[in-house]
């Protein structure tokens, strides 16, 4: 007699053994709390529904892990929803995840991860491989390809700090994901949201292969400068609201997300320098001709 | 009236159980759940660094139990499900540890009255409040009955004379290291007409709920702390 017949309080599913996901318990007992399952849209409805998207997020990988960063706006058609939303979160210890699409259910999904992880984590005793964190992730956006198809796509950027890892400076790994749960490693650096192109090419110009956390957290501040000077849905730095990106470094002492301060100096001193420049740093035209790296 | 071949009484049945349920319980090895200065301690005799009597359900709820292993980690599991459930559909801030027991009390109670057999476990579901003030220890038997504790817990083998030893030197304001030695002590209290036991850090499984914690307030203590703390 294992799980008893019943659960007195509880139902079943509380004694179901051998599951240790959360998303799965749910979908078991309580399938309408499910993010894919919160809007019932009915068959054949078509149409557009207007909610707040989120934009631009950016993460850069580092000789001591890896730092993410997102903006602070959501739009909502021309119109901005909010200036200081936050869409990069802390997942686990060493990871994060930031999130791009429709907010509402981005901020849902992420809520959804963070229990995912930490459930499997208390029921195992132990925590799950960088790998195994990915693949739960795309499991998640993969439920919510029905509610993409409505215009409600989720789009998020994982960055972890993989403690399994032989070379601790490739440890900080990044993770893309599209809207059918499709999940790809990518190297070095990556964008997501409708800002993701241009930072993306300042990114090109901008990394070097032996960057600090220093160095990858002001790269990705200048990232998402050019992406708000070329995309509306991305905000830039507000300097007269004092809001600015949200920055996280992933490293083997943890997830730590920047302090406001931290971020606002580094901030304003590229907001200053572009005063002179304002398309930002110059990269060289040529590459030496030594053969050194010069990207 | 004649009674039924076989006929006993339901005030037999439940002395039965409850008879079977204690000597389960009683073989297992001691779990002793304390309060000390930052919080809630746990210490348990454990030789296995993978098959834990002590756990962490919730952000400030530890679970600590005695008895049949698969057993209560049904109750442990069942737990964790119910914790993160009302966590992620209400606020982290709604999950207490009174909704807890009470929920323990009333399954253990169930299986108890309706089952073939009781569960032979006891189990203590602690929780760590914002000031010394807050911190409750809830101890359940195997009939589901639930005592709200002051102080400390002793469950399993031997619970009595550990407790009894415990009494002696415990407040709520002992340090970490002194509690951990006073529970290591009391521990290796001797059962009667036996020798006192030696306990060394590698046969102990040992976890804080600590308040100066962020979010997340339990931690197992690793082996290289405990040989420190008690060397």
């Amino acid at each position: 007699m294992d799980a008893p017949s019943d659960g007195g309080a509880l139902p079943r599913a509380f004694f179901a053994p051998g599951s240790s996901s959360f998303a799965d318990f749910l979908a078991a007992h309580q399938p309408d709390l499910l993010p894919s399952r919160r809007l019932d849209v009915p068959a054949g409805m078509t149409g557009h529904i207007d909610a707040p998207h989120g934009t631009t997020i950016v993460a850069v990988a580092h000789q001591q892990g890896v730092v993410i960063a997102g903006d602070r706006r959501a739009t909502m058609g021309n119109v901005i929803a909010q200036r200081d939303i936050e869409k990069v979160f802390q997942a686990d210890e060493y990871s994060g995840v930031g999130i791009a699409g429709t907010a509402g259910i981005a901020v849902e999904l992420v809520r959804l991860f963070q229990v995912e992880l930490e459930h499997y984590e208390k029921i195992e005793g132990t925590t799950l491989s960088l790998e195994g964190k990915a693949n739960r992730l795309s499991l998640l956006i993969r439920n919510n390809l029905a509610m993409a198809m409505q215009g409600l796509a989720v789009v998020p950027l994982f960055a972890g700090y993989d403690l399994d890892a032989d070379d601790p400076a490739k440890a900080g790994r990044i993770f893309s994901y599209d809207v059918t749960g499709g999940r790809y490693e990518e190297h070095s650096f990556h964008s997501v949201g409708s800002g993701s192109v241009f930072a993306r090419g300042a990114l090109k110009k901008l990394y070097r292969d032996d960057f600090s956390g220093d160095d990858a957290v002001v790269a990705c501040i200048q990232a998402l400068y050019d992406a708000a000077d070329d995309d509306s849905a991305t905000g830039g730095p507000d300097l007269t609201r004092r809001i600015f990106p949200v920055v996280a470094n992933i490293t083997s002492d943890g997830f730590q997300r920047l302090a406001d301060e931290e971020v606002g100096s580094i901030t304003q001193r590229v907001v200053d320098e572009r005063m002179t420049n304002p398309g930002g740093p110059l990269a060289p035209l040529r590459a030496p001709s030594d053969g050194s790296d010069a990207r | 009236m004649s009674m039924p071949f076989g006929y006993v009484s339901p005030e037999q049945v439940m002395k039965d159980r409850a008879d079977y349920a204690r000597k389960g319980i009683a073989r297992g090895r001691a779990v002793l759940v304390m309060t000390y200065e930052h919080g809630i301690l746990f210490v348990a005799e454990n030789p296995s660094s993978a098959l834990h009597k002590i756990s962490e359900i919730y952000d400030r709820i530890g679970f600590a139990a005695v008895g049949k292993y698969n057993e209560f980690e049904n109750l442990r599991q069942a737990g964790v499900r119910m914790a993160d459930l009302r966590g992620y559909s209400y606020d982290r801030s709604d999950v207490t540890g009174r909704m807890l027991a009470n929920t323990y009390a009333q399954i253990l109670g169930t299986i108890f009255t309706t089952e073939s057999k009781p569960y032979e476990v006891e189990i203590t579901v602690a929780e760590v409040g914002d000031n010394p003030d807050g911190d409750q220890l809830y101890r359940l038997t195997y009939d589901g009955s639930v005592a709200d504790e002051e102080g400390f817990v002793v469950m399993g083998g031997n619970a009595e004379a550990i407790a009894a030893k415990l009494q002696e030197g415990h407040n709520h304001a002992v340090g970490l290291q002194d509690g951990l030695r006073l529970a290591v002590n009391a521990l290796s209290t001797a059962v009667a007409n036996g020798e006192p036991r030696t306990l060394t850090a590698g046969s102990l499984e040992v976890a804080t709920l600590d308040r100066t914690r962020p979010r997340r307030k339990f931690r197992r203590l690793p082996v290289q702390q405990l040989e420190q703390l008690l060397g």
